[in-house]
């Protein structure tokens, strides 16, 4: 069986010697069009006048474009409508696209862009949760509240009452692949390709903008280079333009941001604020605990809803809350409209809990571990033997959200982690260590993760799959999901290798393309594999069935005595080759052609109650860090991190060890050195990589262990594996809650370190644990 | 702008173009040599994504103008594989699986070697601070310099 093989991407011979084409890298027609965007250079006010005549009289200009020539829908938006491609009348964030230009290359379209001349009548910006919220400007009449027992009367009767506040910055995505479309004109319609985890949406909103039918549109994505959320809406004013172009001037048309376009123009992670309050008793046990979520989303609404949804379903993290409320704000500012990035908003949520348990340890005096297993769900039954600490399971177990948690293993993780990563001893040795130095301090940390797999917007939770079997034996592969380096495709193929028995090199797999499978979800969500590989392992299992009902009846079996295996097929007592029985089925007149679908079973959520089976089930995690910070200077590095994930029967373990470990990485970078800075009119100072730090090579922790978990999925996903895109990075908090414990070792008081990290976070931290204001 | 007419050494090959004096020795293997490997990743040099050996230096080539290049010799990932055979590094980052979206891996393949071709025997901290400046978003590191330390020990046996 191909599945559970550590097989390697099925790029890297093209990736490695560069012959992988990206968007950019497509050889284009000769009298190709580029495009750029000119922008809004204030973050609120309305355009009292605007003279193009210079952008239009640069050189290589064809023409440019203002709100008004658009004929059909000037929209980009993934949700409601509420995003304009080219601003009307008033621009809402400095960055704004406003007027488009058309040129014969991409450096004279660039070169134009910055020539246009317009005036704006400046209204007052709303750019801080805090001006946000003082203005009443939000998304949805106000906040979303969800509750489960009482938390005030619990906070109010618990013997210790814990409360904070902190506000964790945003993250830009980073792909190191711009936002990048090409587009061609055809009959009745345009091609377009996209860099883009949701290649229907793209088909959607050039249709709409076109004035066609979606029938008109086809949109293909080979590859990406990096999404992680940031192309699941924020390319298509890329797509739509270059279809605009195409369509109306019957010349090929393609637009590609620069990096610093890219950073000022598209959305990034949600910044929150939380503030907790937690009654807890002497044990550190939780009675009652409530957050605030100061979400800031932006100018549009995008897919902040469903991300600050997400943010309050991880509010809980791997801990029984019996009396909790949350609630969560969703404010409207004059930035770039956030939009959904690796977790969609389920890091934020669940470091709001890992800080308040943090502050609860530091407060009582407690070990912060103990505290947080003191809190942990009930471990499922079965999955390892009852901890004398934990709560009773002989009662139902219910998230905040009154979902019942029925595979809860990180009792047992973390155990083995505990083992594994020598934790007990190191940490003693920590505090060894800072006993005897003064300068540098250290801090570890162990932090679990659950996360949920399931969009919880439910009707997404489907795929759908085409497979076709060649006469001479070949498979030639597609699905609804796109490859942004994940492995997907990989995957994918050892699904369909596995169904038919057959060596991976038999199949070919083919870009994503709405031509071949239509009304696909955005691969996100971390489903990409769960739900794409279901759909083509129903596909194969179509063609398989036929295949061997066929050849039953010729060798006058039973289809159930017909085997697919090692490039074999065993009939009855006979055996012959795959090709051999495919051309022969040919022949035999048989189908070997199949559409497959899979629809996710057993969810059902109510976003508005707060309530239901919002997920399929739960991933699972838990890592150690260990971090040293120079007190004099805030400097801090990672010295171990230790993983250990649960990614269910790993379809592909070194495809899933990859994701943990990038995953891992990128939550650290997020909680560290990546931190955005806007100025007080709204522009947004760290637009490139000589600004805005994303972690290095250098940066890495110096020891890095990173193992499976090696349970199998109670749910019956694809081969009993789990979802691994996603989960992982939350385990960069263990880095963050590390680098608190070691600011804590500087003095009695907490530190209330803020996130990110920074040198010169740490630093205000260390100055707050010796007692300065 | 008048063009300038260059004259080149690429993987091995005499080449010819013209080239606008503004004009980046990026934008000219891509657009004009058709050598699409090097990548833009954010055109001020501070990703690596476009890294490319300019005689024996590793350079930006978003920094480098095409009218540098003039008599010099170039080596980019393309030229990384000799008859068909790829190079030990380019085996090693799909064996490690050092790689996931491929986007920075052909700069780090051209910085890697051009460490190696320095250094045959390089330390752990040595290639993460040689690679510091090739960003990568998708590995987190780890793969890449386990396999850069395998493919040198490799090249120090053969040779």
């Amino acid at each position: 069986m191909s599945v559970a093989k550590p097989l390697p991407h099925d790029s890297g011979p093209l990736h490695v010697s560069g012959r992988a084409r990206y968007i950019d890298d497509v050889p284009l027609p000769a009298n190709t069009l580029h495009l750029a965007f000119g922008l809004a250079t204030v973050a609120h006010g309305e355009i009292a006048s605007m003279d193009l005549s210079a952008v239009r009289a640069a050189p290589g200009v064809v023409a440019v474009w203002t709100a008004e020539d658009l004929p059909f829908a000037n929209d980009v938006s993934p949700s409601v409508h509420d995003e304009p491609m080219l601003a009307t009348g008033t621009v809402h964030y400095v960055g704004q696209p406003v007027f488009l230009v058309i040129a014969e290359s991409h450096l004279q379209a660039r070169k134009a862009a910055r020539l246009g001349r317009i005036d704006y009548r400046e209204r007052p910006a709303i750019l801080t949760v805090d001006q946000a919220l003082a203005a009443d400007s939000r998304f949805e009449d106000g906040p979303v509240i969800w509750e489960k027992g009482a938390a005030e009367a619990a906070i109010a009767a618990a013997p210790h009452v814990i409360e904070g506040r902190f506000d964790m910055g945003g993250q830009e995505h980073f792909y190191l692949e711009g936002q990048a479309a090409f587009a061609l004109p055809a009959e009745g319609g345009v091609v377009v390709q996209s860099s883009t985890q949701h290649p229907t949406e793209i088909q959607h909103k050039v249709a709409e903008a076109l004035g066609l039918s979606m029938n008109a549109v086809r949109v293909e994505c080979r590859r990406m280079g990096g999404g992680f959320g940031g192309k699941e809406s924020q390319g298509n004013a890329l797509a739509v333009s270059c279809g605009l172009v195409a369509h109306l001037t019957g010349r090929p048309a393609k637009m590609r941001y620069d990096r610093d376009d890219d950073m000022v123009i598209t959305g990034k992670r949600h910044d929150f604020r939380i503030e907790y309050r937690a009654g807890v008793d002497e044990t550190g046990r939780i009675l009652g605990i409530s957050f605030r979520h100061l979400v800031r989303c932006g100018w549009s609404q995008d897919l902040s809803l469903p991300v600050a949804d997400r943010a309050m379903l991880h509010a809980d993290n791997a801990y029984l809350l019996e009396n909790v409320r949350i609630e969560s704000h969703r404010l409207k500012t004059n930035t770039q409209s956030a939009t959904a990035y690796r977790g969609f908003g389920g890091p934020q949520g669940m470091l709001g809990i890992e800080r308040a348990m943090d502050h609860i340890a530091h407060e009582l005096g407690l070990d912060p571990l103990a505290l947080r297993r003191a809190n942990y769900y009930a471990e499922a039954p079965g999955a390892s033997p009852p901890d004398p600490q934990s709560i009773s399971t002989t009662k139902k177990q219910t998230t905040p959200y009154h979902m019942e948690v029925e595979d809860f293993i990180l009792h047992a993780i973390t155990d083995r982690l505990e083992a594994a990563s020598d934790f007990a001893a190191r940490k003693a040795a920590v505090a060894t260590w800072n006993a005897g130095n003064a300068i540098l301090k250290k801090g570890i940390a162990l932090t679990p993760v659950k996360f949920g797999i399931s969009f919880t917007l439910t009707h997404l939770n489907q795929a759908g799959a085409l497979v076709h079997v060649y006469q001479d034996g070949s498979i030639h592969l597609n699905h609804g999901g796109t490859e942004m380096g994940q492995g997907l495709f990989r995957k994918v193929a050892q699904v369909a290798a596995s169904s038919f028995g057959v060596d991976i090199a038999t199949v070919a797999i083919t870009a994503t393309d709405t031509g071949k499978v239509p009304n696909t979800s955005a691969t996100a969500a971390s489903s990409g594999s769960d739900l794409n590989g279901m759909a083509v392992k129903a596909a194969c299992d179509t063609i398989r069935g036929r295949m061997a009902e066929f050849l039953a009846r010729e060798h006058q079996t039973i289809p159930a005595k017909v085997h697919f295996e090692n490039g074999r097929v065993f009939v009855g007592g006979d055996e012959i080759g795959f090709a051999e029985a495919v051309a022969r089925c040919y022949e035999g007149r048989v189908s070997l052609s199949s559409t497959g679908f899979y629809a996710t079973p057993k969810v059902s959520w109510d976003r508005k109650a707060g309530r239901g089976r919002a997920f399929y089930y739960f991933a699972y995690g838990a890592a150690v860090s260990e971090v040293v910070i120079d007190t004099l200077t805030g400097e801090n590095r990672i010295l171990r991190t230790d993983i250990l994930h649960d990614c269910g029967a790993s379809l592909n373990p070194a495809i899933d060890i990859g994701q943990i470990e990038g995953g891992f990485v990128q939550g650290a970078g997020w909680l560290t050195t990546e931190e955005l800075v806007w100025d007080d009119r709204g522009r947004l100072r760290t637009h490139a990589p000589s600004t805005y730090k994303i972690p290095a090579c250098s940066d890495r922790p110096r020891i890095f262990n990173v193992t499976l978990w090696d349970g199998e999925n109670r749910e019956e996903t694809i081969y009993r594996s789990k979802a691994v895109g996603e989960p992982p990075f939350m385990h960069g908090i263990s880095v963050f809650s590390a680098l608190g414990a070691a600011c804590a070792a500087c003095g009695p008081h907490f530190p209330d370190l803020q996130a990110p990290a920074t040198a010169e976070a740490v630093l205000a931290a260390v100055k707050r644990a010796r007692g300065a204001a | 702008m008048s063009k300038i007419h260059v004259t080149t050494k690429v993987n091995g090959d005499d080449v010819e173009f013209l080239a606008d004096p503004r004009e980046s020795l990026l934008d000219c293997l891509r657009d004009k040599l058709d050598l699409t490997g090097a990548k833009e990743g954010c055109g001020t040099g501070d990703c690596g994504a476009c890294s490319v050996s300019l005689d024996g230096t590793l350079v930006c080539s978003c920094l480098v103008l095409g009218v540098e290049a003039q008599g010099k010799t170039i080596e980019t990932v393309e030229g990384m594989a000799q008859d068909g055979d790829l190079h030990p590094l380019q085996r090693k980052f799909i064996e490690h699986a050092a790689l996931q979206c491929g986007f920075c891996t052909p700069g780090i393949l051209v910085a890697a070697k051009n460490l190696l071709e320095r250094n045959p025997d390089p330390t752990e901290t040595e290639i993460r601070y040689w690679l510091a400046g090739n960003l990568c978003r998708c590995t987190g590191y780890d793969k890449i310099v386990r396999a850069v330390q395998d493919a040198a020990a490799e090249m120090r046996g053969a040779a």
